[in-house]
């Protein structure tokens, strides 16, 4: 029997489609994800929103919390370490959690290097704002990718955005002649060989979760139909005003991201979603999607 | 042939499917069961799958099928809907196969694992299966066909007439045998339908 391979890593994120993974403080909330038919959940201190708020180093989260949640739920718990922090990613695989994300949401601790993923057992996820990025991360060993968007701000406009660079980009190799790809893989910054393979397969050879600012099932469901795997939905859900009914239409939206009818169902009567936050609004150095490289 | 696409590994069904040159098609809702020869249950989270059916109001057609001959396949996920006995889910399931599983049996993701599997039913050579948070067969009922065991250990695939379930996920690895032997089982109840059924040998694959 062999563990930890590739496939059993890759193969986790598979399974994750088409669904919603959902930020989580408490295990009460890991309850209502749960409950609304989250494939997953992502174990928190503090929802982005915030850890925006609250500014300061934001940390992997008390292994109290994470285990607490872990014997909540049934569905994978993953959970956050900084971009770099191999210490907080070993403390997390030997917690036992199903998937840690190395995110830009939490103060990195290395401003040159990403975890060596390859390191380890337990599958990792990682952000991306284009093409290359996702493929830096890969070359890394990330089993997922999720573009970053703008966590905490409850605005879908940089989701968007990282979501059209990525499948532009892949567009872009699909159609590429033989004889540019070395040129483009050196502007990509990214390893010749991935660049190679998408250039046949046309996709990514992990699942692209969207993650950043969904805040509605109409949200949800704009990112599927732009090519993402499924949805990441940090504060969307505990920061609106009735979090059990949000969570629920979301995960439906996502399910049905291609009916209109049932998206019009569902986003009824939900109450109000979370306060947003303008894009231009955010002092630059203060922007979370510029974390990593 | 129809892959239930409420959440999961639907999409590496179907893309399997077509590459045995079968028709193929994602089922979501009520509207898109009829005409179907068979339903793939695929793998993915049991809890989300069985609450999406409920939502969307499929559960009482979908059993319904599944009671009246229709061929059904459920991968890890899947077959926990399919089990009479679902150990860990909360949410009602469809409940039609005799075999109790237990969810999440072998531990968390780190305990997830790859491993060589003899099939006699497939013939050979051994069948690279892919276990991920799987779920583990606790107990058969007497007219239960176990397919295969993990080496030294409890079933992993097992098959009640036209039910199939496997604890592992022939749909991620490029070894398709699985896939052709649930389209036999479709082609035999179509053509049973018809009156004019010949039970196939067993132990053999037509590749």
């Amino acid at each position: 029997m062999d563990k930890g391979t590739w496939k059993v890593k890759t193969g986790l994120a598979q399974m994750l489609k088409g669904g919603v993974i959902m930020d989580v403080v408490t295990p009460e909330h890991a309850k209502i994800a749960e409950e609304a038919g989250a494939c997953a959940v992502m174990a928190l201190e503090r929802v982005p929103s915030d850890i925006r708020a609250a500014g300061g180093v934001a940390r992997m989260a008390d292994p109290a919390i994470i285990k607490a949640i872990m014997e909540t739920v049934s569905i994978p718990v993953m959970a956050k370490c900084r971009i770099g922090h191999f210490v907080e990613a070993q403390v997390l695989e030997a917690l036992g959690v199903d998937f840690i994300d190395e995110s830009e949401v939490l103060t990195p601790a290395d401003e040159a290097h990403h975890v060596w993923k390859h390191n380890f057992k337990v599958p990792f996820v990682c952000g991306c704002r284009d093409l290359g990025e996702a493929l830096r991360r890969i070359a890394e060993g990330a089993a997922m990718i999720r573009t970053k968007g703008e966590a905490g701000t409850g605005n879908i406009v940089e989701a968007v955005r990282h979501m059209r660079a990525v499948q532009d980009g892949l567009r872009q190799l699909r159609a590429m002649p033989e004889e540019e790809l070395v040129a483009q893989a050196k502007a990509l910054g990214a390893p010749f060989e991935l660049v190679q393979e998408i250039h046949q397969t046309g996709r990514l050879p992990v699942v692209n979760f969207a993650a950043g600012g969904v805040a509605t099932p109409a949200d949800a469901a704009l990112m599927m139909q732009l090519g993402a795997d499924g949805i990441f939905v940090g504060s969307g859900v505990f920061k609106s005003s009735d979090p059990p009914a949000r969570a629920r239409a979301i995960v439906l939206a996502t399910t049905n991201y291609n009916n209109p009818e049932i998206l019009a169902k569902v986003s009824a009567g939900l109450g109000a979603a979370m306060p947003g936050l303008e894009i231009g609004a955010i002092p630059k150095e203060a922007l979370l999607a510029q974390r990593g490289w | 042939m129809g892959v239930l696409a409420l959440q999961g590994a639907f999409a590496e069904h179907l893309a399997a499917l077509e590459k045995l040159g079968a028709e193929a098609r994602p089922v979501r809702l009520l509207a898109d069961l009829p005409g179907l020869e068979g339903l793939i249950i695929p793998g993915g989270e049991s809890t989300t799958m069985a609450r999406l059916l409920a939502a969307l109001e499929l559960y009482d057609q979908v059993k319904g099928l599944a009671r009246d001959g229709m061929p059904m396949w459920g991968t890890c996920a899947g077959l926990i809907l399919l089990a009479k006995n679902a150990i860990g889910l909360r949410e009602a399931n469809l409940g039609v196969m005799d075999v109790a599983v237990r969810r999440n049996a072998y531990g968390r993701q780190v305990d997830s694992f790859e491993a060589d599997l003899e099939v006699p039913a497939l013939g050979p050579p051994p069948f690279r299966a892919v276990f991920i948070r799987s779920p583990r067969i606790e107990a058969v009922g007497a007219g239960v066909e176990v397919l295969a065991c993990r080496p030294g250990g409890e079933p992993v695939a097992v098959r009640q007439g036209q039910l199939l379930g496997t604890t592992f996920h022939p749909e991620l690895t490029p070894d398709l045998r699985f896939h052709q032997l649930f389209l036999r089982q479709g082609k035999k109840r179509a053509a049973r339908a018809k009156g004019k059924g010949q039970p196939e040998p067993r132990g053999r694959h037509d590749r």
